[in-house]
Order: structure tokens, then sequence, then C-alpha cells
């Protein structure tokens, strides 16, 4: 089938709409998870939602719930456990390593077929179906409607936080309810590239966007930007040789990567 | 009516009191110096000021609340890579606590922020990296990022630590030209008294639960500060500079709010 067919199928468009609404919350997520040193939380968020997908899989109610309530859980847990900034690599690693577990054993005791168990990992997205389409824009839209509502003071308390804190910013509480906010990202970007390379979407455009401007409003465009590219760009580019879809997004969102350490690399050496 | 009131405060945690029986009253346009070893609860008498901690007796009230505040933390080195820039960094003091988006009168907005910016003399570098910036330029920003807010109350967290002289005296200036401009109180904790000596109405000098309030000349001299400190101390003038020997006084480190507030 030539490129212009694959596109007409049903499968394949739902497939490109996920990602283009993936791309948006990624992008726009990112930046403040760079700023807050979130990158390991993000996946052990992403691990979770492996272990709540398997459990959905084993129960045999829709991944996509699963890996829902999978990461919401933990990034909860996260929130909770981890009140101190110092403790919360270790409450992530505890909680990714036994979460990790649980959903190897969930799938040991699935007797289903194989390539669910794999697609959870390292993603499937022309699995997506149009139930899954719906729980992911909808999703999406409750994700970016309360970022919109909580951006300022969440902003304020990422980069300043003593002073956001003399404000009266719940400091606090909003650093919970943005883990949140991740956890539910991130439980979508699994259905698309899989637990392992939630990374790719979640941190690598926005570090690419945050290499080339001091900008906050700017930084998060770019990040928007790269993650389209990365995620619609990466399933396009899959369709023909029919390569696996996560393989050509984390391609994708390294090279711009690449790219943009480059031209920050070449600016400082100019100035 | 006074810009800054604390009656009968008291600040204990368990057994330990910090202060107890505060009357405290700073008027518009008064600069209050706060002073005292580490543990002696000048972050916390911030921290109770910004409505973070809870008196354990008394009552505190500040004339227009919490949003007539503005904060100056110490300085602090703040990531190379953080994705901000000066004017950012400003913003955040005017509107940063709001929520929604806050769309509409932006262009009011970089006008007020302009002007802070340009009260500290900063417009060279507001659209610089903040990480990038000498920790004076960032202290510069700082004094702006309060104002910008019109606060009638300034709460300073040794704003000057980790500063050279030369920028000491500008951010030292930069705050006094903001309060007899504007009659707005000052309450300045820090452990060095004398790069702010001149401007100093009061002092409050804090030791392990015991305190004194008064000018400069009534509480730093030997035989107040023996009192406080229960240990022979001898105050010196050299010149302009008031020298404190043998009270242990002098300390480098000091609190966070945000740590403090995590745990």
């Amino acid at each position: 089938m030539s490129f212009l067919d694959l596109l007409e199928l049903d499968f394949v468009q739902t497939a490109l709409i996920a990602a283009a609404v993936l791309g948006l919350v990624a992008g726009v997520l990112g930046p403040l998870v760079v700023t807050r040193k979130m990158a390991f939380a993000v996946h052990g968020t992403s691990e979770l939602a492996f272990t709540g997908g398997a459990a959905a899989l084993l129960l045999g109610i829709g991944i996509g719930y699963g890996a829902l309530a999978g990461s919401i859980i933990a990034a909860v847990l996260l929130g909770v456990l981890s009140r101190r900034e110092s403790d919360r690599d270790s409450v992530i690693g505890a909680i990714l390593a036994f979460g990790l577990g649980m959903g190897i054993l969930m799938l040991a005791l699935y007797k289903g077929r194989a390539s669910n168990k794999f697609g959870l990992l390292t993603g499937q997205i022309v699995g997506v179906d149009s139930t899954d389409l719906k729980l992911l824009v909808i999703s999406s839209i409750a994700v970016l409607v309360v970022m919109a509502f909580i951006y300022r003071p969440l902003f304020f308390a990422s980069v300043d936080p003593d002073v956001a804190v003399s404000r009266g910013i719940p400091v606090r509480t909003l650093s919970v309810v943005f883990a949140v906010l991740v956890g539910v990202a991130t439980a979508l970007s699994v259905q698309v590239v899989g637990a392992l390379l939630v990374l790719a979407l979640m941190i690598t455009p926005a570090a690419a966007a945050m290499r080339l401007t001091a900008s906050p409003l700017r930084a998060t465009v770019l990040s928007v930007v790269f993650a389209e590219l990365a995620a619609v760009g990466g399933i396009l580019l899959s369709l023909v040789p029919a390569l696996p879809v996560s393989a050509l997004v984390t391609a994708v969102s390294f090279v711009i990567y690449l790219v943009c350490r480059a031209v920050s690399w070449r600016r400082s050496r100019s100035a | 009516m006074s810009a800054i009131s604390l009656r009968g405060a008291r600040l204990s945690y368990g057994d330990r009191v910090l202060w107890d029986g505060l009357d405290l009253d700073v008027e518009p346009g008064e600069f209050l110096a706060v002073l005292g070893p580490n543990g002696s609860g000048k972050t916390s008498l911030m921290r109770v000021l910004l409505g973070l901690q809870p008196l354990s007796a008394g009552t505190v009230s500040i004339a227009g609340g919490n949003q007539a505040i503005g904060y100056i933390p110490q300085q602090r080195a703040l990531d190379q890579s953080m994705t901000l820039r000066g004017r950012d960094l400003v913003g955040l003091g005017l509107d940063g606590h709001r929520w929604g988006f806050g769309l509409r009168g932006r262009q009011d907005r970089r006008i007020r922020v302009d002007a802070a910016i340009e009260a500290v003399d900063g417009t060279r570098y507001a659209d610089s990296p903040i990480g990038v910036l000498s920790g004076g330029e960032q202290q510069r920003l700082r004094v702006a990022q309060a104002l910008v807010g019109d606060p009638t109350v300034m709460l300073c967290d040794e704003p000057l630590l980790s500063l050279d002289l030369a920028n000491q005296r500008v951010v030292t200036e930069l705050i006094d030209k903001r309060r007899r401009e504007s009659d707005t109180a000052v309450l300045f904790v820090t452990h060095e008294l004398n790069p702010v000596l001149p401007l100093v109405d009061r002092v409050l000098y804090l030791v392990g639960g015991r305190f004194r309030i008064g000018t400069p000349e009534e509480v730093m001299n030997s035989r107040t500060l023996s009192e406080l400190y229960r240990t022979p101390v001898e105050v010196v003038r050299v010149r302009d500079q008031i020298l404190v020997v043998g009270a242990g006084a002098c300390e480098e480190q000091t609190h966070h709010l945000s740590a403090e507030a995590a745990s």
C-alpha cells in the first residue's frame, strides 16, 4: 500500500489524532516537568501506568482506564510520600520497582494475546480504538483546562518557591495537583509510545525547547511544536517501512534535541 | 495605623520558647532591623508575618494583609539553564499568585513591569536568562519583584547575603528610597547590622528566648547585649561601624522559607 492509501485507513487516522492531542498535552506540561526536575518521577509514573494497564488486561477492562488509574495512584503516592525534595528520588525508586514487579506478575497470569502485553511497554498506537480515543481526548481537555487555571501560581512555585510561598501560594497542594496532571498525561502517552518511552514525549521536546530560549512562553510553544513533530511525524514515518511507532517517535524527538543542543552551543560560542 | 503589629506574640515548639510577650509596632516608613544568632527565631518571625506559621499565643496583623507584602529573599545561585528572564521574575511579583491566564490588561502589566525594572536600573539585562546574571543584578531584580506589587510592607530576609559591598549599597539604597518615597514599612532580617546601620530606626534583637527593642544606641551597647546573651559582650564603635565582640553572634547560615514550609 502506498503512503496515501495508508493515510485513509481508519486506525491510522485515529492514531494520528491521538498523537496530535498527546503532543499538545505533553508539550504544554513538559517545560514545567523539566523545571521541576521531575524526569525520574515521569518515568516512575509511567511504570505504574504499565502496572495499571496490566491489571486491567487481567481483569478484562480497558487498558486505558487501568493505565490512568495506575498512574494517578502513583502520582498521589509520590506526592504524599515524598514530602521532602531530598526523599523524592528514593521514594520513586522504591515504588517504581515494586510496581514493575507487580505488573510482570499480572502479565504472567494473563492468558490472552502476547502482543497486548508487549504493547504496554513499547507502545502500539495502531491499537487505539474509538473508545480509547474518546477517553484520551476528554482526559486531555481536562488536563489543559486545569493547567490554564493553575498555570501562573504553578509556574511561580516552580521557578521561585521562596517568594511564591510568601505570596500565599499553596505550593504543596499545587505540586500534588501537578503530579496528578502529569500522571494523567503519562497514562495517555503510555498508549502511544509505551511505558518505557514516555520520556520521549514528556521530557525531550521540552528540554530541547529550553535550550533555545529563556522566555517561558516561547519555550512552551516550541515544546508543543517539537512534541507534535515527534508524535505525529514519528507515526507518519513509521507507516511505509512498517517499523515500530515508538522507535520513530523517540528517534525524531532525539534528533530535535540534538539539533537544539547544537544551536545553543553555536550561539554560546559566537556570543 | 501601624503597618505591622504584634501583640503578646509567643512562638514555641514544644518546650522551646523562641520568644514570648513580643509587642511590636512598625510604623509606615519605619526601618526595623531584626538581629540575633542562629535559631533565635528571626526566620520564624518572618514566617509568622507571612502567615506561614501560626503564633502559639497573641496576635499579628499586617495592614493590607498578605497581598500588601513585598518579600525579598536572600540571594542564591539560580540554575543557569533556568527558563526565566529577569522580566518574568519581576512579573511574577505582580500577578504570579493569581489563578487563570490573565490575558486581559497585558499592556498595563507590561508598563508596570517595565517601570519597576527601570526603577532598579535593570533594563539592560531584563531580557537575559536569570541564571547568567550576577548576584547583584539578580538581587536588584528581586527588589523590583517586591516593589512591582506596590507593597505597604517590605519583608527582607537577609537580602544582602553573599553580595559584595558595592551591591550591598545599591540594594540597600533601593529599599531606602522606596520607604522614603512611598512610606513603606521595612522589616529587615540580617546578621550584619553595619551595611544598613545609617537607615535603621529601631532594632529588634533576639537571643535565646529574650529580646530587646529600641534604637541602635539603646540596644547595641555592651550592657544591653551582655544582659541578652547572659555573658560579657563588648560593643565597640569604630568610625560609623558597630563591632560586637564575644557574643559568637556572627553566623552565616540562614534558613530558607520553602525548605521549612516543605517539612
